[in-house]
């Protein structure tokens, strides 16, 4: 394991053993959030591996998806599974802990450490439930650039992330071109799309629908609307996958049977799958947060924020902007679709931009960003190399 | 560094040095990686294969997946000094829209293009009467992905029309012997290749 390179009084671990850092920020100034409420002195709860350099120019911001988090490369502290990128960052991998240093945050709103709706309130002593403000992607980039400033970080060499992460990458480069030296938006859109939202629409009823969901004051009433939160997660789970793998995993198999049994127990195998991700996934998530989050990114849209036009996102005061992109898209992605890529690639070469664009062919679906996909492993892997010598970072690998 | 491709290697030579590039048809990346480390060059390639473009990001350059004839239209007006286009254009289903669009968004244009009036290729089709298939054009008429075809004075021809100034020609012969005689009968005929240096007339 690589030493952290920064160990400010206030990174204590966090409780319950959970590894990682956090920070209270926006503590003298409160940060506006896009719903204008103001919110001061939040955590942010986070992770980092690797060793800044002394130039501070090889800092790597990851951005985790709706229900990841800042674990990106230990055994996570809740369900014992190994990080959820360590295919793709630690020592030697594309995103290389021996040469970068890596931050990962936990988004505001979110229920693992950073302030989110299970927190208590200061203000009333309870926790926040609906009453917590609505934040949004652009929020949570605001909350993460709070962060790597606290970390003494003018310029991130890189931000990485897919899905919600990808959004949250594409946010970056446009609010803060200045900062940030690459971008790699992978598997994701410059807005949400209607079908997306719908789907988000249905986890959230889902929710809502839970008797034990109580307005959203489950935790002052000491329910969990746990049936409610684990259907939000089976109907999403199944947009992170595509039909080929579906079959290719479960078929029309039978779950520890020989026959159907003419009821509605789990019958195939693939319910079974289904309830088993949906029991699991209440185990780590908080039902609040599921809301909060999957409206942050239903609210994202690049382009109506920039009067309209996408390229003009990308074109801060006019001039052509100076991030070096590499976007990655999945053939089998019917979430966020290759078309959703290629439009955001478009606005770029509008602009004259510096872009990559790959697509990955594979039947795995979305999540096809988070397996092992050796193609999409050398493209970052490459992609990295060459910002890092237009950076002038060294080429030549610690010894370890 | 590795080889490359003779009417690459006269390309490279064409192109200042510290200009931006836009290569369409970058294949593997080869004339991109040369021109960056021999020229300095801000180089990106568009590139029709998943294949092609996945060994140029993997070894650091700025290429997207794309189709020459959709995706050129959404560059702004002199983008980059140079646009290049090696032995693609008879690959097009509009060769001439493809040019009108370099000259728009490059400063320059430089192409390359297989003669179909090469003295071999000429006897091929004259002696045997059937489609020529040489070293270079390797493919079977019911197989070729080269569908338009033209010699060096129809490509010559073609500038005329569209108001373009060719600023430098280049003929690669057989034995990768270059003249710089593009207009003559004689070059027509023994050339197998020519590379045109493209610009918009004033």
């Amino acid at each position: 394991m690589v030493a952290p390179a920064v160990a400010p009084a206030d990174a204590d671990a966090l409780p319950g053993g959970f590894p990682g850092k956090r920070v209270r920020l926006a503590v003298d100034r409160p940060m506006r959030l896009d719903s204008g409420v103001e919110i001061g002195g939040f955590q942010i709860a986070y992770q980092t591996y690797g060793t800044l350099n002394a130039d501070r120019s090889n800092a790597i911001l990851i951005c985790h998806a709706l229900t990841g988090d800042h674990f990106v490369v230990e055994t996570h502290p809740v369900t014992g599974k190994p990080g959820w990128w360590e295919m793709l960052v630690g020592p030697g991998r594309p995103v290389d802990t021996d040469r970068y240093f890596v931050i990962c945050s936990n988004v505001l709103g979110g229920c693992l450490g950073s302030t989110g709706p299970k927190d208590v309130d200061p203000a009333t002593g309870q926790p926040y439930g609906l009453s917590f403000p609505v934040v949004t992607i652009g929020d949570m980039v605001r909350a993460q650039k709070l962060l790597v400033e606290h970390l003494g970080i003018e310029k991130l060499f890189c931000v990485v992330g897919g899905s919600m992460g990808g959004m949250q990458v594409l946010q970056w480069a446009v609010a803060y071109p200045e900062s940030v030296f690459a971008a790699v938006p992978i598997a994701t859109a410059a807005r949400h799309s209607a079908q997306n939202i719908a789907f988000h629409e249905v986890g959230r009823q889902a929710i809502m629908a839970d008797p034990s969901w109580r307005g959203g004051n489950y935790l002052l009433e000491g329910t969990r609307p746990e049936a409610g939160l684990a259907v939000a997660r089976m109907a999403a789970h199944i947009t992170y996958l595509s039909e080929a793998a579906l079959h290719r995993k479960f078929g029309r198999n039978l779950q520890d049977r020989k026959a159907v049994t003419y009821g509605f127990d789990a019958d195939f195998q693939v319910e079974s799958y289904l309830r088993y991700q949906g029991a699991a996934f209440v185990e780590r998530f908080d039902a609040n947060s599921y809301l909060y989050i999957t409206r942050a990114m239903d609210y994202f849209d690049l382009a109506a924020d920039a009067g309209g036009s996408l390229a003009n996102a990308f074109r801060p005061g006019g001039t052509t902007t100076p991030v070096r992109f590499c976007l990655a898209s999945f053939s089998s992605d019917w979430l966020f679709p290759t078309a959703e890529s290629r439009a955001i690639v478009h606005a770029l070469n509008a602009v004259a931009a510096n872009v990559s664009f790959v697509e990955i062919e594979t039947d795995k679906g979305h999540d096809a960003f988070l397996l092992d996909e050796p193609e999409f492993h050398q493209v970052i892997h490459g992609f990295l190399e060459g910002c890092a010598e237009h950076r002038g970072l060294s080429v030549r690998r610690r010894a370890r | 560094m590795p080889d490359i491709r003779d009417d690459l290697k006269l390309i490279a030579e064409m192109v200042e040095p510290n200009s931006r590039v836009l290569d369409v048809g970058c294949g593997d990346g080869a004339l991109l990686d040369h021109l960056a480390h021999a020229k300095n060059v801000d180089g990106r390639g568009i590139e029709l294969s998943m294949d092609g473009v996945r060994q140029c990001v993997a070894h650091g350059l700025s290429v997207i997946q794309g189709d020459a004839e959709t995706d050129l239209k959404d560059y702004p007006a002199e983008a980059f000094d140079y646009v290049i286009l090696g032995q693609t254009l008879q690959a097009m289903r509009r060769p001439r829209d493809v040019l009108e669009m370099m000259c728009r968004i490059g400063r320059r244009a430089i192409v390359s293009v297989p003669n179909f009036g090469y003295w071999r290729v000429r006897m091929q089709l004259m002696l045997t009467g059937r489609m020529p298939v040489t070293e270079k054009l390797g493919y079977q008429w019911w197989e070729t992905p080269n569908i338009h075809f033209c010699t060096l004075r129809d490509f010559v021809v073609l500038t005329e029309e569209m108001g373009l100034t060719i600023e430098q020609t280049h003929i690669i012969d057989r034995a990768g012997r270059v003249t710089s005689r593009a207009h003559s009968g004689f070059a027509n005929l023994l050339g197998e290749q020519g590379v045109f240096l493209l610009r918009r007339n004033r």
